[in-house]
């Protein structure tokens, strides 16, 4: 028979916050391990691509510092996973620098492990060669130009490294990971069945955001039994019920009974939830299935050029009118003026989204009419550099600004700008590319440790 | 009649990764959710015509622990690409607001 094994979520996302209170009334109940993400695809690709953090680096170490001081204090382990947003080896090296600082700055000392995700473009062409990386839908086959034009590819580890690097170090700061390997990976080294270690784990990645009404992000803790599991927030004016429980499984996946991590899925279809008092709810029943082989997911951020964007609105119903027609007319005299300006070559893409019209949904909007009295138009250029986007982009404002319309006799002023300049320089842009997993030779294979004393 | 605006405690979209899209719409008593269930107010042939979408392409679940029913889509463009007008995806939902959903006349609902 197993203890009842708590542990910590401090919060959803490192540098997201929590009440330090919550952290030591986790202590207080005897908490065996913190854990806390500190990423996310979410904000977009830059982050993978850039190596920058999405939260400030005050902010990602107040919240550092808290934890790290509990778990040094407490004799308990802590794993930060993702660390840095993308979980790339500049992203993981900002973190150690962020933690590294916090602990001098407090004298605590500790066994430190580093646990890299990053791949290099010859590891991931030599797997695909050797037909170990495969597609997920709806992606296509990986290709060699793909794997080129990669700015930063990182694998996600599941909870095996992460249970290597517990063996030697006290805190291990992981690269990019399965949210859920954060919270398995010491109760599955325990013992604790999977099932039961999985399904908590993916209750405790978000933190306290599985509580039925959260006003700000914080802490949550599950104990683990034999054979279920209760889980209930720090904050006192929190509280989880069944339904908020279950319905973290819909929270970002696309199928909530079937939730893939790299050595199985866990199966919610016949878990239980049942409330043990009006804040902590116990959940059993779930099961899990071990995959067939062993695959991790992997990520890739390309880029795709510089933008310049304009914004412009119309309030002209003669001009709203005939929309597609007047951007139509525009293009078809842009292109005339950047064939004597810019040249044929210059490749670039310029698109215009319209706000009043399908400029929240764009492919997915069913309604494609124009239904108010003003529109907001968002031209978008991207070319292969700033210098180049720039330039097309003056060309297009003072083009469509006085683009005319037959209804009218003379020169017209047919957009407002709300700002001056109306081109607005944004920098190099990215995207995900790699959307595929790949069979390594083992769990820890692609996820080399670095150990250090603090 | 009503609409699943008027009768879900919550309908909302995000992000199920880069590559894909999830809707989830949730119900705070069992007869609403599972009136929305068994009329299939989102059945995969509606949502593939909504949003535009190959019909092998659509997802749906009716999840009964939760109260929910959960539908997922792939992204037109990755998230937060050039051409992606949504980095969060966390505003695709309006189409589902008008569905309706028609309930038993002894039957209450808010």
């Amino acid at each position: 028979m197993l203890e009842p094994l708590p542990v910590l979520s401090a919060t959803g996302m490192l540098g997201s916050g929590f009440r330090e209170e919550s952290i030591y009334r986790a202590l207080d109940l005897g908490v065996r391990m913190i854990g806390c993400d500190a990423g996310t695809t979410d904000f977009g690709p830059h982050l993978l691509a850039t190596g920058d953090s999405q939260f400030s680096r005050a902010a990602v170490k107040r919240d550092t510092s808290i934890i790290l001081a509990a778990a040094v204090r407490a004799g308990i382990p802590l794993v930060i996973g993702s660390a840095g947003g993308a979980g790339g080896d500049v992203n993981l090296e900002w973190m150690r620098r962020v933690l590294l600082e916090t602990a001098r700055e407090q004298g605590l000392h500790f066994r430190l492990a580093l646990i890299h995700a990053e791949q290099s473009k010859d590891k991931v062409r030599e797997l695909m060669r050797q037909g170990r990386v495969l597609p997920l839908p709806p992606s296509e086959p990986l290709s060699d130009f793909a794997v080129d034009e990669a700015l930063h590819i990182v694998a996600m580890m599941g909870a095996e490294p992460v249970q290597a690097a517990l063996d030697s170090a006290q805190v291990v700061l992981a690269g990019r990971s399965s949210d859920a390997a954060i919270y398995s990976a010491l109760p599955l080294k325990l013992g604790y069945a999977s099932a039961v270690c999985w399904h908590a784990a993916k209750i405790l990645e978000c933190g306290a955001a599985a509580v039925a009404q959260r006003a700000a992000p914080d802490s949550m803790v599950a104990v683990l039994h034999s054979d279920s599991f209760d889980v209930f927030p720090m904050r006192d004016d929190y509280r989880c019920t069944p339904q908020s429980i279950a319905s973290h499984t819909l929270y970002e996946n696309v199928d909530p009974f079937h939730l893939v991590e790299p050595s199985g899925i866990l199966n919610t279809l016949e878990s239980e939830y049942v409330a043990i008092d009006n804040r902590a709810v116990n959940v059993s029943g779930s099961t899990f299935e071990l995959a067939e082989r062993y695959g991790v997911k992997i990520e890739g951020a390309r880029l795709v050029g510089y933008s310049t964007i304009i914004l412009g609105a119309i309030r002209d119903p003669l001009i709203i009118r005939q929309l597609d027609n007047w951007l139509e007319r525009l293009d078809e005299n842009l292109k005339e003026r950047l064939r004597n300006t810019v040249g044929d070559a210059a490749q670039h893409q310029i698109t215009a989204r319209i706000y009043g019209r399908d400029g929240v949904m764009g492919a997915l909007e069913p309604r494609k009419t124009i239904e108010g009295h003003e529109v907001m138009v968002l031209w978008d250029v991207i070319s292969a550099s700033q210098g180049l986007s720039h330039s097309i982009a003056a060309s297009l404002s003072h083009m469509a600004v006085h683009n005319p319309i037959p209804e009218w006799d003379g020169l017209i002023s047919g957009v407002a700008f709300p700002f001056a300049p109306s081109e607005v320089d944004r920098g190099p842009v990215y995207e995900f590319h790699l959307n595929h997993v790949v069979y390594p030779d083992s769990p820890t294979s692609l996820f080399p440790t670095d150990y250090e004393s603090v | 009649m009503s609409t699943l605006a008027e009768v879900a405690k919550l309908i909302r979209s995000k992000n199920a990764g880069p590559f894909w899209l999830t809707l989830d719409v949730m119900f705070d008593d069992r007869q609403t959710y599972e009136a929305v269930r068994d009329q299939h107010v989102l059945s995969v042939e509606l949502i593939s015509r909504l949003y535009m979408q190959p019909r092998e392409c659509v997802r749906v679940f009716a999840h009964d622990a939760a109260m929910a029913i959960k539908v997922s889509i792939p992204r037109p463009h990755s998230s937060g690409s050039p051409m992606d007008t949504d980095v969060f995806g966390g505003q695709q939902y309006a189409p589902l607001l008008d569905l309706a959903v028609e309930f038993p006349r002894h039957q209450g609902h808010k």
